[in-house]
Formats: C-alpha cells, sequence, structure tokens
C-alpha cells in the first residue's frame, strides 16, 4: 500500500486512493493528525483537535470500503470545521470565553453533510469570536499565523480555516463568510475558498452573529475541491426557513467547463486609491489571462460600493446585538459567579464573558437600533443595502461575472491594526458589497508579492451563479500554478 | 463635536445588559465617536423611495403542518445549563416572596 504524501494533496486525489485501497483513511488521518502535532503550536489553527473521533470514523469508512460498498464522494478525506459550526458531543466555543465549555446537543446541517459523504473531521478550527474580525486576533483563545510568513495575520474572520488548508493541516475546510471572512483570509493564505449565495447553504446549527449576511462556505486548496465541498454541502435544509429549495449545481463540471462566450465585468470602483500596486498588478494581470483564456472583458459600474462598509457595519451590529442577546448566563455557557437580580446575573455575565470586538458591536448595534435612531441609521442602512443589490443586478445584464482584488492588501502584521477597529473594518472593502447582496463569491490565488505573500482574486456571479463563477476559476487556474505553491512547514 | 459621549455610551450599555468598566466606556466612547463619524457617510446618500431591504434573495416565509416530532429531551437542553433545578433553569428570584430564595 502506497503511502499517502498529504502536503498539498487535492481532495480527489485523496478519495480516490481511499476507494481505490491506495491507502486507508486511517492513514490519511494520522498524517494530518502528525501535522498538527508537529506544527499547529506554532500556527495556532486548532482550538480543539478530535484524535479518538477522527480515528473512529477512520474505521468506519475503511470497513465500508472492506466491504465493497462506496464510502461517499469525500471518502476518507480529512476536514477542519470552524468552531462555529455546532458539533454534538464536541466543545463548540465560537472563540469566545463566553461559549467554553459548551458541548452542542445537536449537529449542524452542513457538518452532518459533510460526514454523510465520507469526509472525517478533525477538530474545531480557531476564529475571531463571534466571527467579528478581519486578522483573527480577536480569538479569545489564541492568535491564528498566516503560514507564510508566522509574523502576519492570516485574516478573519475564518483565519484558522484558511491557515490550516494552506499549511496542509487538513485537505479542506468550512468557514462562513458575513462580511468578507472566508474571501479575505482565503486571500491572505493562497487558498481558495467561496461564499456562495444566501440561502444556498444552510444555517442550521451555525452559531448567529449576522442572520441575513452568515454565508457558511467551503475552503479548498484548489477551485474543484471548493466546488466538490459545495456540492455536498448545498441544497435545501427544512431546519433553515431561509434556505433555497432549487437544485445543486454541478460545481465540479463547471470548473472544467471552459470560457467559451463568457462576458467578464471588471469594476471600475474596486480599482480605486488605497491598493496596494503589487495587489492592483497581479489582479490585472490576473484578468488579462482570463481575457486570453477566451473571455470578453467588460468595463462596469458599482455607483453605490462606496457606502458598502458604512452600510454593512451598520446592519450587522444591528442584528448582532440581537442576536449576542441569548448569552445570558442561563442556559449554556459562562455565567457569574455572584449576582443578587436577573438583571445582575444578565449584565455580570455578559461584562464578563465578551471580548472587546462583540462589546463593541453590541453597543454599536444596539445604538444604531435604538428608538429615536433606529431610521436615521438602521432603516437608512437597509434602504441604501437595496442600492447596492441593484448595483449588481443591473451589472449583471451587461456580464456572467466580475472579476475584482478580495483584499486591498496582502496579509499585514499582527498588531498592525487591531488598536483601531475603523482600520481593521475597511479590510473588508471589496468583499461586503457581495456579502449585503447575497451573491456569490469566491477567491483564489492569482500571484505573490516579492515577500512571498498571496495575493487574491474575487470572482463574483448572479444570485445562484456559483456555476458561472467556477467556469472563470477553473479557467483561470488552469493557465497558473499558484495553487500549487505551499509555504515552507514552520520550524 | 463628538458624536457620541459616555454617558451614551453609560445608558446604551444597560439596555444591552453589558457591564462595562470605567476604562472600557473610555475608550469605546472614542472609537464609537470615530466610527460613527464614518458611517454617517450614508446619510449623504439619497435613497428617496427606495424600499427598504431585509432579506438577501427574495423570500417567502414557509409555511408547514404544526406535527408533533422528535426533539431535545429535557435532560439534553438542560445539560449546558450553569446551573439547574429538577427540570429547570435556576436563576435569581424575580418576584419578591417569602419561599426559598435562589
Amino acid at each position: 500500500m502506497a503511502s499517502p504524501k498529504v502536503a498539498g494533496a487535492s481532495i480527489a486525489e485523496l478519495a480516490d486512493g481511499v476507494r481505490a485501497r491506495k491507502w486507508k483513511a486511517r492513514e490519511l488521518v494520522e498524517s494530518y493528525l502528525d501535522r498538527i502535532h508537529r506544527l499547529d503550536g506554532r500556527l495556532g489553527c486548532y482550538l480543539l483537535v478530535d484524535a479518538d473521533g477522527a480515528r473512529r470514523r477512520a474505521a468506519e469508512v475503511d470497513a465500508t470500503v472492506a466491504a465493497g460498498r462506496d464510502p461517499g464522494l469525500l471518502a476518507g478525506v480529512p476536514i477542519g470545521l470552524k468552531d462555529i459550526f455546532v458539533t454534538r458531543g464536541l466543545e463548540t466555543t465560537a472563540g469566545s470565553k463566553i461559549l467554553r465549555g459548551f458541548v452542542p446537543p445537536y449537529e449542524s446541517t452542513v457538518s452532518a453533510r459533510l460526514a454523510a459523504a465520507g469526509a472525517i473531521a478533525l477538530g474545531k478550527l480557531n476564529m475571531d469570536e463571534f466571527a467579528m474580525g478581519s486578522s483573527n486576533e480577536n480569538s479569545a483563545f489564541k492568535p491564528v499565523r498566516n503560514p507564510w510568513d508566522l509574523e502576519r495575520v492570516p485574516g478573519g474572520s475564518s483565519g484558522g480555516s484558511a491557515a490550516a488548508v494552506a499549511a496542509s493541516l487538513c485537505a479542506g475546510s468550512l468557514g462562513t463568510d458575513t462580511g468578507g471572512s472566508i474571501r479575505q483570509p482565503a486571500s491572505l493564505c493562497g487558498v481558495a475558498g467561496m461564499k456562495p449565495t444566501y440561502g444556498r447553504v444552510s444555517r442550521y446549527g451555525v452559531i448567529a452573529f449576522a442572520s441575513s449576511l452568515d454565508h457558511p462556505g467551503p475552503f479548498g486548496r484548489t477551485v474543484e475541491d471548493v466546488a466538490t465541498l459545495l456540492e455536498v454541502i448545498a441544497g435545501h435544509d427544512a431546519y433553515d426557513a431561509t434556505s433555497i429549495p432549487s437544485p445543486v449545481g454541478r460545481y465540479r463540471q463547471a470548473c472544467a467547463a471552459g470560457l467559451g462566450g463568457m462576458r467578464v465585468g471588471v469594476p471600475q470602483e474596486y480599482f480605486q486609491s488605497g491598493m496596494d500596486p503589487e495587489v492592483e498588478a497581479a489582479v490585472r494581470g490576473a484578468i488579462d489571462a482570463i481575457a486570453r483564456a477566451g473571455a470578453k472583458l467588460v468595463p462596469v459600474s458599482l455607483p453605490h460600493t462606496q457606502y458598502a462598509v458604512a452600510t454593512y457595519y451598520l446592519v450587522c451590529t444591528a442584528e448582532a446585538s440581537s442576536n449576542l442577546a441569548r448569552y445570558d448566563g442561563v442556559r449554556y455557557g459562562h455565567r457569574t459567579v455572584e449576582a443578587s437580580s436577573l438583571e445582575e446575573l444578565y449584565s455580570k455575565t455578559r461584562g464578563e464573558g465578551f471580548g472587546a470586538e462583540p462589546k463593541r458591536r453590541i453597543v454599536l448595534g444596539t445604538y444604531v437600533l435604538r428608538s429615536g435612531y433606529y431610521e436615521a441609521y438602521y432603516g437608512k442602512a437597509l434602504r441604501v443595502r437595496r442600492k447596492i443589490a441593484d448595483d449588481f443586478r443591473a451589472v449583471f445584464d451587461k456580464c456572467d461575472v466580475l472579476a475584482t482584488p478580495t483584499s486591498p492588501t496582502a496579509a499585514f502584521k499582527l498588531g498592525e491594526r487591531n488598536a483601531d477597529p475603523l482600520q481593521m473594518y475597511l479590510a473588508d472593502i471589496y468583499t461586503v458589497a457581495p456579502a449585503l447582496a447575497g451573491v456569490p463569491a469566491l477567491s483564489q490565488c492569482c500571484g505573490f508579492t516579492k515577500n512571498n505573500l498571496p495575493i487574491g482574486l474575487q470572482l463574483i456571479g448572479p444570485p445562484l451563479g456559483e456555476e458561472a463563477v467556477f467556469r472563470v476559476a477553473g479557467a483561470y487556474q488552469r493557465g497558473t500554478d499558484w495553487h500549487k505553491r505551499l509555504p515552507e512547514d514552520p520550524s | 463635536m463628538p458624536r457620541i459621549q459616555p454617558d451614551e455610551v453609560r445608558t446604551i450599555a444597560a439596555l444591552a445588559r453589558l457591564r462595562l468598566s470605567e476604562a472600557e466606556i473610555e475608550r469605546m466612547t472614542h472609537e464609537l465617536d470615530a466610527i460613527l463619524e464614518y458611517i454617517d457617510t450614508v446619510k449623504n446618500l439619497d435613497t428617496g423611495d427606495t424600499e427598504p431591504m431585509t432579506h438577501a434573495v427574495p423570500f417567502d416565509c414557509p409555511l408547514r403542518e404544526d406535527e408533533p416530532k422528535p426533539s431535545l429531551s429535557v435532560d439534553d437542553a438542560l445539560r449546558n445549563a450553569p446551573r439547574r433545578r429538577d427540570a429547570f433553569f435556576e436563576v435569581p428570584r424575580i418576584v419578591p416572596g417569602t419561599g426559598e430564595g435562589a
């Protein structure tokens, strides 16, 4: 039996090997656990490693193969889950001290679907507290470091999910994207990640931050890996009322379909001042490559882009202040030791349990929803949100997919921005508008800076236009080898 | 002139049932002032008769029959409770009375 080389391996390669009995799921699991054991002390990707559970699941997959049955599309593929997905019997914290010790009594729809397709969860991945952040420095437990440069951030909030794939500490992973939390860390870590259409993937069992904006989605080394994971997790779920009932697309096929006749829009507002010149050069180079591969480029405009970050922080903080009201020390999580009244129990518990960023967003969200301020702030934001969504609707009459940068800069240093919340919020400048509009968007690697830091290309499609996005992403990736570059293992 | 004062932050934190230290209130007042200055840019946009957008995709609240189905057991639902008594979550006394206090 061949021994599996897991560093840099694709999901298809690993699953095919399990099905063809080239290697066992157990060997894959041991190889990844060994890497985690050796390397994650430096990287901080995992909050919890479930070695026993992973070995047990691997034995089940191996028994299925031995019995001549197909374990599924993800046969024996070791994956990681952002610690925002509740997992039955496995501690789930959302990166917050207020949920320390919480052992969910149920399983999220998407983690259950991955398991049913033969995937093996290795553990829970680090994240910014309640998915609030763009650098992973807001984790209540420890920061994640970027595998390409340990002094730099991996992006956030799904920083552990992106860094773990980049460093081959899992073959693929799940994250959530509320304003960029899949795409921005994918960009900063040099992997692929997709925020699908809102409602395409169930939110059941995903700890809520901003419910009208929370999008679960996959990370992979290649766009095919992302497509494969999305085919497994997408689809209607009766447990999520906002889940879309339409059939799941053929995302893997789309990656190979080619560009014939496609129109790729280049929005002028995404190439304005503030962008790092190396990022601009790499993204423009990628767009030229897409044109050479057969797409027609169309200059377009999304005129309300300049309002997206402000609108996003109004909507997401309002929703967060409401969603985070449930953490009160009564039903689960942290509870203050001493309280003489119910109100004191609530306010002390919350004051002790939440970190600085959730506190800031609860206060801002309560402020904008307050009687007398509601229409000027929250009501206004909902109207601007429609203007932003209308921009996308209009532009997709003229083109099939948009191509933009994912992040205005490559990975920044730990500590560089976390003293200034507004500077951190501006890291999301290219990712928030697609989140507000609910449209699908993917980030993939399109080059490296001279300091060897990855740069991301963002491809945005119309609602339920995931296949169009994968067509462009697959065609671009075929002409490059950025996705084959691996960071050195940290010493 | 600052957009927000420490007293206002204190009031909002009380509404949100969130105890903050004086140092946290000072820092947050300063940070929120900068954030609100940035956010105020949305006020410059004329949104006229644009309808508010509350859902990212067209959304009809789906209905279903109200049929009993298997659900969490009382024990499972209470397993994470910091304090429970019998089949209940336990909290400090809310209504004054003569019985056993919490």
